[in-house]
């Protein structure tokens, strides 16, 4: 049963643009086209196209935040208790947009796509993007739309990344941005992981060097082992402990073997081949280097001069058991911001769950966001 | 919403409001709920931005459109600049700090002008209740025991006086603040021993 105040039955649409000649450039120098955008909407655009709220997704995210496929569909999107009609971002004031990300894999362009000047798959030779030139390919969605200004952006992890570089980028396009569990430049350890994870899928057999759908095989090995590492950054010492302990795995005592004998390590098992039923080991290489590559102190000298132009009223919040994205870097945010005296807020959750907060249903996240949106909307209707 | 500490109705709210000038820019520091920030922005268009310890209050403050950094004033304010604020406010939370002598210092760093309001821990009932009953003052601006206080640091107008002289810094004006409906004679005349609460106007030198 799909509860009332879900978004219902949702259906993923496609937006195709930068047909050749008018390829679109991106940060490295190359040129990409044609670009197709996966996409999903909930609630109506209203007539002033004043209500627009953009989701952008983390890592491993899609186009579908909310609601179901179908009746039978077991789980719904993957911000689904933050959107429907009466929920923080309510479907019945607000319009909402989700991509799923260029170089994605689940619907937009990426390296396994066709490259229609080839006929072949990119794989390898799909030029590296940006945060940056994500944003930038949302920004063709938008126009498409019809949409000037969007009420807001709203993104954790990688998806803050993309709200921020929104809000510096299209400084008049933004009245508002929700960035959160985020970082203004990925640091050394951040990296490091990304590197673990990128390793394990070279190291697959399978992997073919990015050629492994050409070949019929896929490096499930790799890219799930990339995912058990990932998914460790995600939780905390605290969390696994909660929900995992040193409990044994249907078994009474160890095995005195290399079988399975914990319950975290059957847990990450499950999430790594599970990860690899849905997601693409290229894309998973090309999103961790467009992640490593954002630094926006480096691209613009320093946070300082980053945030200069920034039009929109910003909302950060981070979570104290995130020790991927910490506390401090979601507040240098807001430090950058406060130079200008921009208009800014801040909040810290103390909660248990790691990075993977955000995604946390909690009822005072659900309140901060609500209230935000509200009383940015009041002031544009 | 369970709040750690109540506040109470503030008679210094409206004294710090006409304090501040219209068009200027303010940071106030331990904003509550954001009640004076929100009639500050609303009335007078200031540039207002709060810092709040409780995140319940910082919610409160987001929902009035007021921003708001949700942070701990001990941790210091490092994040900003000096001068980058015309009025910085300490309402009824200097007692609440580990170290006011710093908090000051850093408040009339990032900000011109500085405006405390101070409860008068040498207001003749709070005397007379230690000196009658023996234990620690409790009253309506003083509601807790004395563990479980969060205000740590309370003081007299005269302490206060004292530490902005040691500290060099001037006080440039002194509201002193009764319930009492018989005027405002008594507490002008003996502010440390009739006023119940007390708003400086301070500037370094």
């Amino acid at each position: 049963m799909i509860e009332t105040d879900s978004v219902g039955i949702v259906k993923r649409q496609f937006y195709t643009f930068a047909e050749p000649p008018n390829e679109m450039p991106l940060e490295s120098g190359e040129k990409l086209g044609p670009i197709t955008l996966a996409y999903e909407t909930y609630g109506m655009l209203n007539e002033q196209k004043s209500n627009a709220i953009l989701i952008a997704h983390a890592l491993s995210g899609d186009s579908h935040v909310a609601g179901y496929y179908s009746q039978q569909d077991k789980k719904p999107g993957w911000w689904d208790f933050m959107i429907g009609p009466g929920r923080a971002i309510d479907t019945n004031t607000y319009f909402v947009i989700c991509t799923n990300a260029l170089a994605g894999c689940q619907g937009s362009t990426g390296p396994s796509s066709i490259n229609p000047a080839t006929g072949n798959r990119y794989n390898l030779s799909f030029p590296v993007v940006t945060i940056g030139d994500m944003v930038q390919a949302q920004t063709h969605l938008i126009d498409h739309l019809g949409i000037k200004r969007l009420l807001s952006v709203i993104g954790g992890s990688m998806g803050g990344m993309q709200a921020l570089e929104w809000a510096i980028e299209y400084p008049d396009r933004v009245v508002s941005c929700i960035p959160h569990a985020t970082t203004t430049r990925l640091n050394a350890q951040g990296i490091a992981f990304h590197e673990v994870g990128r390793q394990a899928i070279y190291a697959d057999p399978d992997w073919r060097n990015g050629n492994y759908l050409d070949e019929g095989v896929v490096p499930e090995k790799g890219l799930s082992v990339a995912r058990m590492l990932a998914h460790i950054t995600y939780l905390s010492e605290e969390s696994m402990h909660q929900k995992f302990g040193r409990r044994l795995r249907e078994k009474e005592r160890y095995g005195y073997d290399f079988s399975l004998d914990f319950e975290v390590e059957s847990y990450l098992r499950h999430q790594g081949a599970s990860f690899v039923q849905r997601f693409d080991a290229n894309t998973y290489l090309y999103i961790t280097k467009a992640i490593d590559y954002f630094d926006l102190q480096q691209d613009y000298g320093s946070l300082e001069s980053a945030f200069k132009n920034v039009m929109a009223k910003v909302l950060v919040f981070s979570f104290t058991s995130d020790w991927l994205f910490p506390t401090a870097q979601n507040k240098e945010i807001v430090q950058a911001l406060q130079v200008h005296r921009k208009h800014v807020s801040f909040v810290e959750f103390d909660l248990p769950y790691g990075h993977d907060s955000f995604l946390i249903k909690n009822p005072k996240q659900e309140k901060l966001v609500a209230d935000f949106l509200r009383c940015v909307y009041d002031e544009v209707k | 919403m369970s709040p750690k500490y109540k506040k109470y109705t503030r008679p210094d709210l409206q004294i710090i409001f006409d304090v501040i000038e219209p068009h200027s820019s303010v940071l106030d520091l331990g904003c509550g709920t954001g009640e004076l920030l929100k009639k500050l922005i609303d009335e007078k268009e200031v540039q207002g931005h709060g810092i709040e310890i409780i995140d319940d209050y910082v919610l409160e403050c987001v929902a009035k459109g007021v921003p708001v950094l949700h942070s701990d004033l001990d941790k210091g304010l490092d994040d900003y600049p000096d001068n980058c604020f015309d009025y910085v406010i300490l309402s009824q939370t200097i007692q609440q700090v580990h170290r006011p002598d710093v908090t000051l210092n850093e408040m009339l760093r990032v900000g011109k002008i500085g405006v405390v309001g101070l409860l008068n821990f040498g207001y003749w009932r709070v005397r007379h209740y230690l000196a009658f009953q023996g234990r620690m003052p409790k009253s309506r601006v003083l509601p807790y025991e004395w563990y479980n206080t969060p205000n740590i640091h309370l003081s007299t107008i005269q302490d206060f006086r004292r530490l902005c002289h040691n500290a060099g810094y001037n006080i440039v004006k002194q509201v002193n603040v009764s319930k009492r409906k018989r005027g405002q004679l008594l507490p002008n005349l003996l502010p440390n021993s009739f006023a119940e609460l007390a708003v400086f106007v301070i500037k370094a030198k």
